[in-house]
């Protein structure tokens, strides 16, 4: 190799040099800054402010959703075979929560119209976990009485119009006018002495309703020496506990007043939430930090 | 198997490897050999000319055409309520079948640290369907974000040749140390950390169930590949293209490389997206006649489409022989 040659190529290789210091230095921040905005995405996280009422079966405890957010694979099935819509997906602002899906109660609850947990049954990986058979399985939260000075019973009001206003988007089941299809909450009139809606439109309490008229058929049958032709009830099918009930009490003039009270079999599915007429924010709303089997 | 370990060599950001003399076999050494001086400029006008006649991105076409009613197909199942495509790109039920896309169930598998029975269907089906159809297949004719990557591709190349604008470059290897970060990130942290800033899910979902606030980092991401760097996420971040590329490694459907006939004027190299998959077609670079491209090309076609000479095209390895 001769002299000039080899300067040649040093001259070149510096300048060769030069141009692959300067990529490594560009893919270095690069990768510095994917990685950081990516965990920039825990933030939501860390300040718990990404934590929602998810669907039913959702795979975490509590407040600690972290097995929820690893399982998902944030793929909307859920979403999409939601009768009443009440699924949605979370957004860019949830960090990692990204993709998730949640439910806002008081848009629209989960009334579990559906009866068999459809979006469980299309999750592909268990993220709502498949052990659920029945609504009253569930465990998506508890209801609390937040606002007892703007319940209507508690003041001994009455309720009379569509629940939440002529322009509200929000679907319930209706059992008694459609067992199929969710009706609009909008064209739906009550007029009652004292406002129950919560409990009447409880979906727990609907069908522990339905279960006691078909047992008390089944026996009337039975009794009568007829062969049963209504199937029996099995499993948690019937849910096993009341979740809502209305309660006299005592005020503190002495005055007796009616007041919704949750009972253990509250599954937390928003409907109460969601049905409140109060303007404004909801008298009653669902805890997503509170479970029934929570001590 | 020489193919797989110069794919995955590739995949992983190493150079394509360049065959000495004694590995080339006379006969494309006299192909080489016959061109020098032979090519003219003129020529390969000339070549270029007689194939415009001919033909014009007929792949391109087919493939735009794919992706959109494929991501229209989403749409639609969703909208009216078929059952035909449920659910978006990184997971749903073709028909009532499982699908899961291959990176998203890694991740899924890797922060949860179990494995779902149905993303086992899921998966498997996905996995014989890109083995099948070529692996990176799905970058090119399934992504949404392709798509969108591929016209600001079309605006950044403008810019620079107008020389408004420098074109900067990345480290291939990038790309396998994001993959490892996000691996390691869903392990120790046990979230699927990646699906956060993954363009793919986001346009998909976007997409399916409406715009949202994501979108600003695809126009972010999208506005960074227009300006600074050509196609900067799908050849140095995206784990989905690893993944996929690795699945091509042992994929059947590739593109194919004749020496005889090439020009070596690198049209193809040119419109690549990932071009050093195209080295071979440099004079000398070749270390055969017949020679497969390695499993990181996305078989876009493009190459196909804007060859002059015909050197480039689809092949399903075996099925010549039983046609």
């Amino acid at each position: 190799m001769t002299k000039s040659t080899k300067k040649k190529k040093i001259v070149l290789s510096k300048s060769r040099r030069e141009s692959n210091r300067r990529e490594f230095i560009r893919s270095a921040v690069l990768t510095a800054g994917v990685v950081t905005l990516s965990l920039a995405g825990f933030i939501p996280v860390v300040q718990g402010t990404s934590s929602r009422l998810r669907p039913p079966g959702a795979l975490k405890n509590l407040l600690d959703e972290q097995q929820f957010y690893s399982s998902c694979i944030k793929c909307g099935q859920c979403v999409q075979v939601c009768p009443v819509n009440a699924i949605k997906l979370s957004d860019l602002d949830e960090g990692i929560g990204i993709g998730l899906p949640y439910i806002d109660a008081r848009e629209q609850a989960c009334d579990f119209s559906c009866d068999g947990l459809q979006c469980v049954l299309a999750c592909p990986t268990g993220s709502l976990t498949h052990d659920l058979d029945y609504p009253a399985d569930t465990r998506m939260g508890f209801a609390r009485m937040d606002k007892p000075k703007s319940c209507l019973a508690v003041h001994g009001k009455g309720f009379k119009g569509v629940a939440r206003g002529p322009d509200y988007k929000g679907l319930l089941r209706y059992d008694e006018i459609d067992r199929w299809n969710p009706l609009p909450v909008a064209e739906h009139e009550y007029d009652i002495e004292i406002c129950d809606l919560c409990v009447r439109q409880c979906p727990i309490e609907i069908r522990i309703t339905q279960c006691a008229e078909k047992e008390k058929q089944r026996l009337e049958a039975k009794s009568e020496g007829k062969l049963a032709r209504v199937a029996e009830q099995h499993g948690n099918e019937c849910p096993p506990k009341h979740a809502i009930e209305m309660q006299v009490i005592q005020d503190r003039n002495g005055l007796m007043t009616m007041v919704p009270a949750v009972l253990d079999g509250c599954v937390g599915c928003g409907v109460c939430e969601m049905i409140c007429p109060v303007e404004g924010d909801p008298a009653i709303v669902v805890d997503i930090d509170k479970i029934t089997d929570w001590g | 198997m020489n193919y797989i370990i110069e794919s995955l060599s590739q995949v992983f950001g190493n150079k394509p490897s360049r065959p000495s003399k004694e590995e080339q076999p006379e006969a494309l050494k006299a192909i080489y050999k016959r061109k020098v001086g032979n090519l003219t400029k003129a020529d390969i006008e000339s070549a270029r000319h007689e194939h415009r006649k001919t033909c014009c991105n007929k792949w391109t076409r087919r493939r735009w055409i794919t992706i959109i009613v494929v991501n229209f197909l989403f749409l639609v199942s969703y909208k009216f309520d078929v059952q035909l495509l449920e659910g978006a790109m990184t997971a749903s039920r073709f028909v009532g079948f499982h699908l899961a896309d291959l990176n998203s169930a890694l991740q899924v598998m890797l922060a949860y640290k179990h494995v779902v029975l149905n993303l086992v269907i899921g998966t498997t089906t996905v996995f014989i369907m890109w083995l099948l159809l070529g692996g990176r297949t799905f970058c090119s004719w399934v992504c949404p974000y392709h798509l969108l990557a591929e016209w600001t591709e079309m605006i950044h190349v403008w810019l620079v040749g107008k020389k408004i604008i420098k074109s900067h470059t990345f480290h291939r290897k990038t790309r396998s140390v994001f993959y490892v970060i996000f691996a390691l990130m869903a392990i120790l942290s046990g979230y699927t950390v990646f699906e956060t800033i993954s363009p793919t899910g986001i346009l998909s979902r976007a997409i399916i169930y409406g715009p949202g606030v994501a979108l600003i980092w695809v126009g972010i991401l999208l506005l960074f590949e227009t300006f600074v760097s050509r196609r900067a996420w799908c050849r140095y971040v995206c784990p989905i293209g690893v993944t996929y590329a690795v699945v091509g490694t042992i994929s059947p459907l590739r593109v194919t490389y004749n020496a005889e006939n090439c020009h070596h004027e690198g049209d193809c190299r040119k419109i690549c997206e990932v071009p050093h998959v195209l080295d071979l077609t440099i004079r000398g670079r070749a270390s055969d006649i017949n020679l497969d491209v390695v499993s990181d090309c996305t078989r876009c076609g493009m190459c196909v489409d804007v060859c002059p000479t015909d050197s480039l095209n689809f092949k399903f390895k075996g099925l010549d022989k039983f046609l």
